[in-house]
């Protein structure tokens, strides 16, 4: 991993689901700008990962609106404050007093300096769902991968592919060309995804070209440790077989783990992260969470809490980032964001 | 009040008071089970998985196709395996025995 020369802002938001997105406003606000990192290559958190196109209906002032839509909203009222996102990448570490400044350093070894820093993380990062297999992590990254990045790298090679979503249906059509063998262990015989692709699976299997092994979950790995050479299935009636195999792409969707963050000196109890609700602060002063993540007594784990979370966090933010600057508050209606938001140009000129 | 029973991964036994309208789910973590329930029962996390008694498995109401699915997203199965959010405590399910998975 290269280390970049670290970048200078005024606070870092960890996350960039909703609250996260919500507080670069509210920090832009008050002008402080902001950098953003998450793990996953989109911003939206739970509501673009897993439920886009699920209706909210506990927005203020909104109706119903589409969880992917409020993100887009969130996005463009945002962008007026020119946030920097670092998307793709974790935050690992947490250095730093509010005293002298905070650094944050990514997986991708992107180094952040910041005044303060906001963790809106959430249920944690996501990643992908790992199953709880003896000595997985040994073959993880070349022998067991949780992605296709190139189709090729799977030729002439005898792949096991273990769900039953949309993704292992997907991949198990894509594969059947260039693998050598492609067996899709599943845990019943009916698939959830969609039907035009399970009937060229269904096909395929006709033909020879896929093992359907169903009913049967993932029960072991075989191999040297580096080398896989097969994945032992289970049964429901509890009997055993052996697939021959190279690859194994375990495809159970995503999970959030709170990761790196454990391991900051906040205090976490149960996945949570305890604030002074007044100030929204950590045990770690200058450190603030806010979202899912946090937890006082009566916390609501609620969108629009979150969002009043992010606007009083901000406020504490500024102290730290402009010491001794009164903090001069204006309501947006009197102080509308600088630049004019896409939607509203045409309007503006 | 209907009552729950619960084996943790230890093997210990417990008998709760389960408050009519709450889930398995609810009521195990307001007990301080480590039952997550990070989506609150909006059936997107699996983070509630139980294993129910199988003499009470067919007593329960009929497990939803949606339930099915993120089932499918579960590790370790057992034929009677649930996710607790969809259990709602009442009178008829006074009783209900449920362990705790080991993964
Ligand atoms: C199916 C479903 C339905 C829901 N319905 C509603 C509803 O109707 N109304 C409502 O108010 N709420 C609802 N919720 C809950 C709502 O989605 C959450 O309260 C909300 O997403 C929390 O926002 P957040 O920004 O705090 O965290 P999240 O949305 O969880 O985002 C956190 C982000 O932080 C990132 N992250 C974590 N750690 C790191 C790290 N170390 N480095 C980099 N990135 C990191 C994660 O990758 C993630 O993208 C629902 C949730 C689900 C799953
Ligand atoms: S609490 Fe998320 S599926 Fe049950």
């Amino acid at each position: 991993m290269t280390v970049s020369p670290p970048l200078t802002t005024d606070v870092v938001i960890i996350g960039a689901g909703p609250v996260g997105l919500f507080a670069i406003f509210q920090c832009g606000m008050l002008g402080l700008r902001a950098h953003v990192v998450d793990t996953l290559d989109t911003p939206g958190g739970q509501c673009a990962a897993l439920y886009p196109e699920k209706p909210i209906y506990d927005i203020p002032s909104r109706p119903e609106v589409l969880a992917g839509d409020l993100i887009a909203g969130l996005e463009a009222q945002a962008r007026p404050f020119d946030p920097v996102f670092h998307l793709g990448q974790t935050v690992e570490t947490l250095e730093g007093t509010a005293d002298e400044g905070f650094t944050v350093t990514t997986s991708a070894g992107t180094v952040i300096c910041a005044s303060a820093v906001m963790i809106a993380a959430g249920g944690g990062s996501f990643g992908p769902n790992r199953p709880p297999l003896d000595g997985l992590s040994a073959y993880e990254g070349h022998a067991v991968v949780y992605s296709v990045q190139r189709k090729e790298d799977f030729r002439d090679r005898r792949v096991v592919i273990a769900g039953g979503g949309d993704s292992a249906v997907d991949w198990a059509v894509a594969l059947a060309d260039v693998a050598a063998s492609v067996a899709v262990v599943h845990r019943r015989p009916k698939f959830r995804a969609a039907p035009d692709m399970v009937a060229r699976m269904t096909t395929l299997a006709e033909s020879g070209r896929i093992d359907l092994v169903t009913p049967y979950q993932l029960a072991g790995l075989d191999g040297d440790g580096g080398a896989l050479s097969g994945v032992l299935v289970r049964h429901t009636d509890g009997s055993s077989r052996r697939l021959e195999a190279d690859i194994l792409l375990p495809l159970f969707g995503l999970r959030m783990d709170l990761g790196p963050l454990a391991s900051w000196g906040l205090g976490i109890d149960k996945g949570h992260v305890a604030v002074n609700p007044a100030t929204l602060e950590t045990a770690r002063p200058g450190v603030f969470a806010i979202g899912d993540i946090t937890h006082y007594p009566g916390k609501l784990k609620l969108i629009l809490c979150g969002f009043a979370e992010a606007a009083m966090a901000a406020h504490q933010v500024f102290a730290l980032a402009r010491p001794g600057e009164a903090l001069h508050f204006e309501h947006s209606t009197s102080k509308p964001p600088a630049v004019p938001r896409p939607c509203n140009s045409a309007m503006a000129s | 009040m209907p009552k729950l029973t619960v084996t943790d991964t230890t093997g210990k036994t417990a008998t709760l008071d389960a408050r009519t309208g709450l889930s398995v789910m609810e009521t195990l973590r307001s007990n301080g089970y480590p039952v997550v329930g990070e989506c609150e029962g909006s059936l997107a996390c699996a983070t509630c998985h139980v294993i129910v008694d199988p003499a009470w498995a067919d007593r329960l109401p009929e497990i939803s196709e949606k339930e099915e699915d993120m089932l499918d997203t579960v590790f370790d199965l057992t034929a009677t395996s649930r996710l607790c959010c969809q259990i709602i405590m009442g009178d008829q399910l006074d009783g209900l025995a449920v362990s705790l998975p080991t993964t």
